[in-house]
């Protein structure tokens, strides 16, 4: 088991290194620095001026040096300009003075200087991420058990009525996209379009205070695109459990309808379940955005389309390693989880 | 002219009916799902006589009428589109006008249905959909927008007013509202769903926007299907070495979060460099190693007819493949101008690309999972005792063989397709902002949700229709293919 | 609850009907089905699959699934219907007094809840007693079915436990609460042949211990010879004898019993004395069925006009036995003793020069020990050890052996799908063991073929059958245009006895045996002149068995093939086989002519093995060696003597010798070689395993 850990650990670490890179590598072709160039100095500079401008602060060394650098195992440049300043990477492009750090990348804590917000990358994504779990809990506490009792439900009776409606309400969630239920359900809820203004329809006031009214809509248009995939997966393991010889062993033996459901099938039907909703995250993520961008909920989400959409390259990095590593670690998560659930593979 | 409004006369009678029905309907199923819930199971037995007993008592009862009513209500809602088809200009109100202008896709939709139901005994699979009342309202819904984008895109037919035409007085105005005279040299008098923020008739662009959608979301699902097929047939069938490193490939674009993908992707600065010219370069690819590996490994022992049947069928592809990647402003400009065939702008070229290749990793594990399971079967045991080569198997024993799941899948995909195109044109990437497909059309009405929620929600009804049918579609495919 | 007074039949069934519905049709799978057991009987229920054996199982346990429906007769259970019995009083009912055993042991089993618990739920539900009562209880029944260390048994999860073991857990779960009548659909089919005999042998004594009545259900005669008391044979839906064991299986009065009974090999039969006999024509599709009489199109006293008259034909009682019935209108008419009529007798080629030569052939593995957290140990698997044999032109070797044995590793080494660890394969005296089947040349693939096992895999389920011939034509690079090699496609259809229109069809359309047919044209298709055929008839029904078994030697004699059988099943290997092979985890135990290897002296794993196989013939005597356990594992194989772990002999040989060194391969006669410790005296001594009386032999 312990090998099995560490083995999937490793994969995650390959995998993480991998995607970082790429997603350093994309931020940093030439047209992006020229942008930051621009905007960060002046929007009339020459092609030279841009060179030398970027020279001077590292951007033209070579991409794994750079990437060395920012991940912190390679020492950060100390360059001395062709302006007369010497800006060393770990001074924020300021002096080195004695007590420089040799090293400073993400690995020491350091994780830049964020262009548009002009704050520190790890402060604005430790916050952002904290509003955005508050978001993920909600959006947990009612889809994960929906999702569940609509599954096992429909899952129990394969082909009844029981089974066809709540099929078809869980086909329909699931071909509502995010920011068309949202749409839909600010329209419905929020305007006085039709008569039914119930609820909020921002939340920025649900970032210090949350409260039903501003936070029911952002937390249901996640939830809802999630369930019906989680609750369509349930319902499917749930048939195919209960048209297993065991269940007709179970029935066989004089075991009534709901122990045959709750003692012999639904441990075996959550497996699958299980793991569908943990790869789920890099899914939710996408929802995230777009309902944060939809209901101007200043989180993760939303910071990510500000720093894309603003070429903030620092900020940018740092957002694509924390969700990375979010997406890595649930994916982690769900083979442990299999592994635990599954007898037939923990004891062998 | 007076503005429209929603029923016009004929609402008087059937919006409250339809409404009372589809209320009784509704409470029905819901007390219907609770007792389910709890009723003991049906023991099976039949009458003396020989007749089936059904479920007897209050629920037996109840699944009784709530069909019925399903069926009301349905024959309601056709009532309503179909009258209308006869009512004079005017007087069916919006809903009865947005149905009058879709009539030749209601033509051609009856004569589809018409024929298939006449002829499912002989169609296989797809005559059989026709006995499944979701994998039916599925076909239906995705026919509809097929044949919009048909009659839009060719013959310019349903759209009322140009998609692009400005008409000042009109921006933001609600449903139903009278074009002033003189401002349109068109022959339409009203903007049916109103006008955008631009002042552009919102009904037009919607039904332009199914073009769009309809050209590349199926476009790039087929690309999607070659790059997996291609990539997840020896994965599987080899195993080993090959498969640890290209399922690592495929589990890293996988964790990759989509929607930072995109914003990496499809930025200009990143298609100044040219890196979605040589991705296409590379994925575009596929389908030409595809058909040229499929009958090679078929007639390979044949060498006048391979030679034929490669070159009749690459050779166009190549010149397609060559057209598509060439483009005069790009890096890749390899193509001689005289042969080139057509240019795709930049930001439709990236697009594509990006949707391609999120999706493929996903139906290359699909394709992979399949072909491990298939490998173990005696016929391909068979094909390797007789000497078979590996891509003769993979292409002709293995993957035929897998064409249900992957049908399915494909019909699945293509409305995820839909979904990220809509996430890209929300995000404003790729697309030209004046395009009217429905994800950019949403991102224009959102800005002004909560003061004008008209504009948004015709395209977001529009995208979620599509996307719904194509999901009930795949799940009546899959049911069906499951039975008999 | 349980009701001792009544002293009835245990189970009643009057003129029983069901039927499937589908979006179509009705389909009748059981029409007017009558049986009755009384207290302590064992009632057999015997047929080809699809003749509605398993569907009178469920109707009695009313678990009929979704679309099938009783539409006719009752099932009375100790005097009481159980068709108008409430759902409540089912469960009563069901796992207390009737308990049911089905095929898939593996799949019987809940997989993630450990067995106690499985065991305990039983007494728990129906009598309500304490978890550790149960427990108790679950011990003992564990005990009972001979499991060794029943604690640890019970605190397993079934993927735990063998084949063999996870059955006999079934069968402690059926008779947990003790029921009065235990129901066993092919309870034996997913085992080995050996460990079959050990669990037959347990549910017979168990049934006498218990005093449970039994329903048991099965496609093999032998098997039903050996544990039931009555017999009701079933076709197409409908009973259509049935009676005492003995009435039936030595009066039988119905032509398709008969016909069942001329299709399968006996051991005491001579084979050009009595050959089998196929039965004509297919088995008629549930929708099918012809007008008055099911067997009628197939059946040798078929008389027109009254056999297929459009009246249902009911059960006549055979005068002079009790409890004897036949659903047969002519059955007084027909001579039910007359002589088998026997077709031109062809003589058998002698075998011709070696083709084949194996010599020291070896196959290991290396696998890792655990899959999912493997890492650095790998195990050596040793699939094959110094296999050493010839086979000749125009011969039949036949390779029997269980699940385990690595015949199937050796077909593939063959074949050239693996390449061998260690020895030679000489082909025409040219080495091929290391060459894989891409380096082969046309020739030497085409030479080399095989046939599958399972008829529903061996096609491509997307191609039709003419398709698939023409592709082996081509990559054999035999005919020049397309329309040569449709040409000799049709002959080859010809050759397996199909029509022609044959060639246009989807596999779909094909019923197994046709199938299995197709398969053998595709092997010979490039003039095969070794074929491999791998259980080729094991998963066919008896009366289609005979026909693809007669097929196959009819094309070997013809086209002098040499035919390598391999087979666990020992009465159809003595029926057409010159030589055997006798292989147990990887090593060759035993080695002769058909003659040496049936007859005494034995290697003491065929003598198990012989003793195993049920015989469907009452005459026959048959000597009851049950083995100890299961199969070793070819990952994990005992030391010394593969067989040590389950010999009977073990004693007589030297224990210490039988656990430390690997046999020697002896030679007894000439051509008869076994690989075993045994002193020449004790296997001098040994007796033969299966006594056929002399006016069996005739």
């Amino acid at each position: 088991m312990g090998l099995f850990i560490l083995r999937r650990l490793g994969v995650m670490i390959l995998t993480a290194l991998c995607l970082t890179f790429i997603v350093f590598w994309l931020t940093n072709l030439y047209p992006n620095l020229e942008k930051l160039a621009k905007t960060q100095g002046n929007f009339r500079m020459s092609d030279e001026q841009v060179q030398t401008y970027l020279g001077n602060r590292g951007y033209t060394q070579s991409l794994p040096v750079k990437y060395g650098q920012w991940l912190g195992v390679l020492p950060g440049y100390v360059i001395e300009g062709t302006d007369g300043e010497t800006r060393a990477r770990c001074e924020a492009n300021g002096a080195p003075t004695e007590d420089t750090a040799t090293f400073c990348g993400i690995l020491q804590g350091e994780w830049g200087q964020s262009t548009v917000f002009k704050d520190d990358v790890s402060e604005i994504v430790s916050t952002r991420l904290g509003l955005t779990g508050k978001l993920m809990f909600w959006v947990m506490m009612v889809m994960v058990p929906g999702a569940l009792i609509i599954g096992v439900l429909a899952g129990m009776r394969e082909g009844s009525r029981t089974d066809r409606s709540l099929s078809t309400v869980s086909i329909v969630s699931t071909a509502t996209p995010e920011y068309v239920s949202g749409v839909i359900l600010i329209a419905v809820f929020a305007t006085p379009l039709f008569g039914m203004q119930y609820f909020k329809g921002t939340a920025t006031s649900a970032m210090d205070d949350a409260t039903f009214n501003n936070f029911f809509l952002p937390v249901i248009t996640i939830a809802l695109y999630g369930m019906g995939y989680i609750a369509r997966m349930t319902r499917a393991s749930m048939t195919e459990v209960m048209t297993a010889q065991y269940i007709r062993t179970a029935r066989l033996k004089g075991v009534s309808f709901p122990n045959i459901v709750i003692k012999h099938a639904l441990r075996n039907a959550l497996i699958a379940p299980f793991t569908v909703i943990m790869l789920q995250f890099p899914w939710l993520l996408n929802g995230v955005v777009i309902v944060e961008t939809l209901f101007n909920y200043k989180g993760f989400g939303w910071t990510l389309v500000q720093a894309a959409s603003n070429n903030d390259i620092e900020l940018l990095l740092g957002v694509s390693v924390v969700s990375v590593f979010v997406v890595l670690v649930t994916q982690l998560i769900s083979d442990i989880g299999y592994v635990f659930l599954n007898p037939r593979i923990r004891i062998s | 002219m007076e503005e429209l409004t929603w029923t016009g006369s004929m609402g008087a009678i059937l919006v409250p009916l339809i409404t009372l029905t589809a209320a009784v309907f509704l409470t029905g199923v819901v007390v219907q799902l609770v007792m389910g819930a709890f009723a003991p199971e049906v023991k099976l037995q039949s009458n003396p006589d020989g007749t089936l007993q059904g479920r007897g008592g209050l629920l037996g009862r109840l699944e009784n009428y709530t069909g019925w009513l399903f069926m009301l209500l349905v024959a309601l809602i056709v009532a309503f589109i179909v009258i209308a088809w006869f009512m004079p200009y005017g007087d069916a109100g919006i809903l009865g006008e947005v149905s009058k202008r879709f009539l030749p896709t209601w033509i051609a939709l009856i004569i589809t249905f018409v024929l298939s139901i006449t002829f499912k005994r002989r169609l296989g699979l797809y005559g059989k959909l026709f006995d499944s009342t979701i994998g039916m309202i599925g076909f239906g819904l995705v026919m509809f927008w097929v044949f919009t984008s048909i009659f839009v895109g060719l013959f310019d037919m349903i759209g009322t007013h140009d998609p692009l035409q400005q008409i000042s007085g009109l921006k933001n105005k609600t449903p139903g509202v009278v074009v002033p005279e003189g401002q349109d040299e068109g022959f339409f008098p009203h903007y049916l769903l109103g006008g955008d923020n631009l002042a552009r008739d919102i009904f037009t662009r919607m039904v332009h926007g199914s073009v769009i959608v309809m050209v590349i979301a199926p476009l790039a699902t087929i690309f999607a299907f070659m790059v997996g097929i291609t990539l997840g047939l020896p994965a599987g069938y080899y195993g080993g070495r090959l498969d640890t490193v290209l399922s690592f490939l495929a589990n890293l674009i996988l964790a990759f979060p989509v929607i930072l993908l995109f914003y990496l992707l499809v930025t200009p600065e990143i298609v100044a460099t040219g890196l979605p010219n040589f991705l296409a370069a590379f994925l575009f690819v596929f389908p030409l190693v595809f058909f040229g590996v499929l009958i090679n490994s078929r007639y390979k022992n044949q060498a006048g007819k391979n030679g034929l049947l490669l070159a009749l069928v690459l050779a166009p592809l190549a010149v397609l493949y060559f057209s598509t990647i060439s483009d005069a402003g790009s890096p890749l400009y390899i193509w001689p101008e005289a042969l080139d065939l057509f240019d795709i702008p930049g930001g439709i070229l990236v697009v594509f690309v990006s949707v391609v290749f999120v999706n493929s990793p996903t139906v290359f594990r699909i394709v992979r999972g399949l072909a491990l399971d298939i490998k173990t079967r005696d016929y391909v045991a068979a094909a390797q005792t007789r000497g078979e080569g590996p891509w003769y198997i993979m292409l002709w024993e293995i993957l035929p063989n897998a064409r249900g799941p992957l049908i399915v899948d494909f019909c699945l995909r293509i409305g995820y397709t839909t979904i990220l195109l809509g996430t890209l044109g929300f995000f404003g990437l790729g697309l030209p902002p004046e395009s009217p497909d429905w994800g950019s059309t949403i991102n224009e009405g959102r800005k002004l949700l909560l003061i004008f929620a008209h504009p948004a929600l015709p395209p977001a009804i529009a995208l979620l229709s599509l996307v719904l049918g194509l999901n009930l579609l795949a799940d009546g495919l899959r049911e069906e293919s499951l039975k008999d | 609850m349980k009701d001792t007074t009544y002293d009835g039949p245990i189970l009643e069934i009057d003129k029983l009907s069901i039927s499937f519905f589908t979006r179509l049709r009705e389909i009748p799978a059981v029409m007017d089905f009558s049986a009755s057991i009384m207290p302590g009987e064992a009632l057999g229920i015997v047929g080809e699959s699809g003749c509605g054996k398993s569907t009178v199982a469920l109707g009695v346990m009313q678990d009929l699934g979704v679309n099938g429906r009783i539409v006719g007769g009752s099932i009375k259970f100790k005097g009481q219907d159980l068709n108008t019995m409430t759902t409540e009083e089912l469960r009563d009912i069901r796992g207390s007094q009737i308990a049911m055993i089905y095929q898939e042991p593996m799949a019987s089993l809940n997989p993630a809840m450990r067995i106690g618990k499985q065991l305990m739920e039983v007494p728990m539900i129906h009598e309500g007693v304490s978890e550790k009562e149960a427990y108790e209880r679950a011990l003992e029944v564990v005990t009972d079915v001979k499991l060794p260390d029943p604690k640890r048994m019970l605190n397993s999860f079934p993927h735990q436990l063998s084949g063999g073991q996870q059955q006999r857990i079934v069968i402690a779960m059926a008779l947990m609460s003790k029921p009065s009548l235990l129901i066993l659909d092919e309870p034996t089919t997913a085992l080995d042949v050996t460990v079959e005999a050990a669990v037959v042998e347990l549910v017979k004594d168990l049934g006498k211990k218990y005093g449970t009545s039994m329903l048991f259900i099965s496609h093999n005669l032998g098997l039903v010879l050996e544990t039931c008391d009555r017999i009701c044979v079933m076709y197409s839906g409908e009973a259509v004898e049935r009676g005492s064991i003995e009435d039936v299986f030595d009066e039988m009065q119905h032509p398709y019993t008969q016909a069942l009974f001329r299709s399968i090999p006996l051991p005491g039969a001579d084979k050009n004395a009595r050959p089998l006999v196929a039965i004509p024509g297919n088995f008629p599709l549930p929708h099918e069925r012809p007008q008055g009489c099911n067997f009628g199109p197939r059946c040798d006293y078929f008389e027109d006009g009254l056999c297929n008259e459009a009246k249902p034909i009911p059960m006549y009682p055979v005068t002079g036995n009790e409890r004897h019935e036949t659903r047969c209108l002519k059955f007084q008419e027909i001579d039910w003793n007359a002589p088998i009529d026997v077709g031109p007798q062809t003589e058998k080629p002698e075998p011709g020069r070696v083709v084949l030569k194996m010599d020291n052939l070896k196959k290991y593995y290396e696998v890792a020990a655990s899959a999912l957290f493997g890492g650095g140990n790998k195990k050596v698997v040793k699939a094959n050890e110094t296999l050493s044999f010839e086979a000749r032109e125009a011969e039949t070797l036949a390779i029997v052996g269980e699940s385990g044995c690595g015949k199937s590793t050796f077909a593939k080494v063959l074949m050239g799908l693996e390449t061998a660890t260690d020895g030679q394969i000489l082909l025409d005296n040219q080495n091929i063991e290391g060459t894989p089947i891409e380096a082969r040349d046309t020739k030497t693939v085409s030479d080399v073929q095989m046939v599958f096992q399972n008829p529903f895999d061996t096609l491509n389920p997307s191609m039709t059958v003419g398709r698939q011939i023409i592709r082996a034509l081509e990559i054999f690079k035999i005919g020049k245009t397309d329309e040569d090699r449709r040409q000799r496609m049709l002959e080859l259809l010809d050759l397996v006895k199909l029509p022609r229109a044959f060639a246009d069809r989807m596999p779909r359309q094909l019923s197994g045996g046709q199938k299995q047919r197709v398969g053998i044209a595709r092997a010979f298709a490039g003039d095969a002149r070794i074929v491999v055929a791998d259980e080729p008839v094991s998963a066919l029904d008896v009366s289609v068995q005979a026909a693809v078994t007669d097929l196959l030697m009819e094309i070997q004699r013809e086209q002098k093939t040499t035919l390598l059988f391999i087979s666990h099943d020992l009465s159809i290997v003595r029926y057409l086989s010159d030589r055997v092979m006798v292989m147990y985890l990887g090593h060759v135990v035993e080695l002769g002519t058909t003659e040496q290897v049936f007859a005494p002296p034995y290697h003491p794993y065929t003598e198990a093995l012989l003793s195993a196989v049920p015989i469907a013939d009452t005459s026959v005597k048959k000597k009851h060696i049950v083995l100890d356990g299961d199969i070793p594992s070819a990952m994990n194989p005992p030391s010394g003597c593969p067989f040590q772990t389950r010999c009977r002999w073990k004693d007589k040989a030297g224990k210490e010798k039988c656990e430390t060194e690997v046999p020697p391969v002896r030679v007894l006669a000439e051509g008869h070689q076994v690989k075993c410790h045994l002193p020449d005296a004790e296997l001098a001594n040994m007796e033969p395993v299966i006594e056929i009386p002399a006016t069996a032999a005739e």
